[in-house]
């Protein structure tokens, strides 16, 4: 009895002195860690901002708008890396939105139970696949292809008719814009995909039985109800991969041909301003001017970015995240 | 009974149903092709995805395998028509991943559980929420530019320990996302029990909650280990890639996807070759990392 009553007391006098302490410093530090996310971020912008410095002083508002990249003259622009990496991303998104969300469709309507884990997983993993691979893949494999069999035929189907003769046009080398864009789209399909079938699977089973219930087919059901209801998520899901494929380095260096001229035809070769950094970089002195101008490029990258990032969370937070 | 009377009543208005139906079956013929064509290009689009896989796959598989022997992993990388092997890339990848992890986890988990745990609905909390979510899909070859500009000018050379810190940013915003998930997971009633024992919170986060979110943290370690296993870019303005053997934190250090994309451009048969094994063994250990985090990940629930 004494020792029941003593032993509240013991620990009511513990407690009010350990907890202090070990608290104060676990939260102290878990608030430190995340300042330090947020330094961090801070600190890229800063650091790649200043070492822009020099180019943005040298060329001004100019360095954005021209295609002269000549390290003989020691004059550079940024025009040419910026055209090519929105050019390949788009692309790459005209050909990875249709395809991830039929493969989106597929894994939440069409696929038999036993299927849906091992062929999710599948594809999930084409997301794990290191991107210095995909180039490989890409130069030694659908290059090839792209030349021998793709880009003849499209050349010859297409000479003739006014616009499109001028979008597809040159010799077949296999590189350049289109083949970026295609390694880029296979690359994204996977996170696409996956979003997109994640806020799929958020619908309500009421909604979707519903229209079942009325007659409606599964196109029907997913063009009137799973869409419109999933929308807002569907397009961050589809600005993630944008967000991706905008960044995209190693893949892109294998394939796109590496030229600093604004090519017409999407066979011709061409850059992006990761594959600009990821080749010039290596040939640039510090301090150099050159250096500069890269380092502005990569900041004008991380703005472009983080606007599209954070469109795309601005989206995906309601439905992924309650 | 109902078919007696339903069968004259149908007789009856023979005429007027009978023009409905014609409409409403093509109408439904129509919506079924429909239907038909969508469900065949979304298995079409299913099996373009697993093609694309399995090329990838198959051609690893064809190109590396040939050139796998013992070799491989007892010699340096070496000049062309010397019989060189990747030993020093392997080692350098491993040191470089594993120190990567080791400095980027304790950050990724102290802020996971911060948000998880301390900033529920704070204004700081979705600041740093939302700036991991960034930079997890940040571009990698910028986390380099940022650590060559901080690591590397100004300390005058390319280091090993540099690509290691360009390993644990990239590391940090996934090891966030998967604590925070799993955190959230753990039902409020398992910490009040903790607390009503009189538990202080940190003992109930690292003791009841770590524990139980233990398959999840875990998980999400490994897919961050896989994820910059196979990172080239940060590498190539940091630790540059070192055709010597070297294990020296403070000098360059060779890494398999580095001396991958070396090679893989090069004119020399052999060294092609290598590149090939090397993308070979790199997939290889990245797919198997994640298909064990996945079953790690099932077999906890």
């Amino acid at each position: 009895m004494q020792q029941a009553v003593a032993a509240p007391a013991r620990s009511a006098a513990r407690t009010r002195r350990t907890p202090h302490l070990g608290d104060a410093l676990f939260a102290g530090a878990a608030r430190f860690a995340g300042v330090f996310v947020l330094v961090l971020l801070g600190a890229i912008i800063v650091v790649l901002a200043l070492g822009g410095l020099q180019a943005f002083h040298a060329f001004g508002p100019f360095f954005l708008i021209s295609a002269d990249w000549d390290p003989v003259q020691n004059v550079y622009g940024a025009a040419v890396p910026i055209f090519g990496t929105l050019v390949t991303s788009i692309l790459a998104l005209i050909m990875a939105v249709p395809l991830s969300f039929g493969i989106a469709v597929y894994l939440t309507e069409l696929a038999p139970a036993w299927v849906r884990r091992p062929v999710g997983t599948a594809i999930e993993l084409l997301a794990a696949i290191p991107s210095i691979i995909y180039g490989m893949w890409g130069f030694f494999v659908i290059v090839p292809i792209m030349a021998q069999w793709i880009q003849p035929h499209v050349i010859d189907t297409f000479d003739g008719i006014p616009v499109l003769e001028d979008l597809f046009a040159g010799p077949p080398f296999g590189t350049g814009i289109f083949t970026a864009a295609l390694i880029l789209a296979i690359m994204i399909v996977p996170f696409i995909a996956a979003t997109m079938r994640d806020v799929f699977e958020t619908v309500p089973a009421v909604y979707k039985e519903s229209a079942y219930g009325i007659g409606c087919t599964m196109w029907e059901v997913m063009r009137s109800i799973v869409v419109p209801y999933t929308r807002t998520s569907v397009v961050g899901g589809i600005m993630l991969g944008l967000g991706r494929a905008l960044g995209e380095t190693m893949a892109v260096t294998f394939v796109i041909g590496n030229t600093n001229r604004i090519a017409t035809s999407l066979f011709g070769p061409g850059n992006t301003i990761a594959s600009i950094v990821a080749l010039e970089f290596p040939e640039s002195q510090a301090g150099s001017l050159k250096l500069s101008s890269l380092l502005a490029l990569g900041f004008i990258l991380f703005v472009i970015s983080f606007i599209v990032l954070a469109i795309s969370r601005l989206l995906l937070r309601p439905r992924l995240k309650t | 009974m109902s078919a007696t009377t339903a069968s004259p009543l149908a007789g009856h208005g023979l005429h007027g149903p009978a023009k409905d139906a014609r409409v409403a079956r093509q109408l439904s013929v129509r919506r079924a092709r429909r239907d038909r064509v969508v469900r065949i290009l979304c298995v079409v689009a299913t099996v373009i995805g697993l093609i694309f896989l399995a090329s990838i796959l198959a051609t690893l598989l064809w190109r590396g395998l040939g050139g796998l022997s013992l070799t491989v992993f007892t010699t340096s990388t070496l000049p062309p028509g010397s019989n060189g092997g990747l030993l020093n890339a392997i080692i350098g990848s491993l040191i470089q991943t594993l120190l990567g992890a080791v400095i980027g986890t304790p950050i990724g988990l102290l802020v996971g559980t911060y948000l998880a745990e301390y900033s529920r609905g704070s204004a700081l909390g979705n600041a740093i929420r939302f700036v991991s979510d960034v930079l997890l899909s940040a571009p990698s070859i910028l986390i380099g530019l940022f650590i060559y500009q901080l690591m590397v000018a100004p300390f005058g050379g390319f280091s090993g320990i540099a690509g290691c810190v360009a390993l644990a940013v990239i590391v940090i915003p996934i090891v966030v996302r998967t604590t925070e998930d799993m955190l959230r997971l753990i039902p409020v009633s398992l910490r009040e029990a903790a607390v009503a024992l009189g538990t202080p919170q940190w003992k109930v986060i690292v003791m009841i909650c770590y524990r139980a979110a233990k398959d999840g943290i875990v998980t999400g370690i490994l897919l961050a280990v896989a994820r910059v296993a196979g990172e080239t870019a940060p590498l190539l303005f940091t630790s540059l890639g070192n055709l010597n053997w070297s294990l020296s934190l403070t000098k360059p250090m060779a890494s398999l996807p580095v001396t991958i994309y070396q090679y893989a451009g090069s004119a020399f048969e052999d060294w092609v070759q290598l590149a090939w094994v090397g993308a070979l063994l790199i997939t290889v250990g990245v797919l198997a990392i994640n298909i064990i985090a996945r079953v790690a990940l099932r077999g906890g629930k």
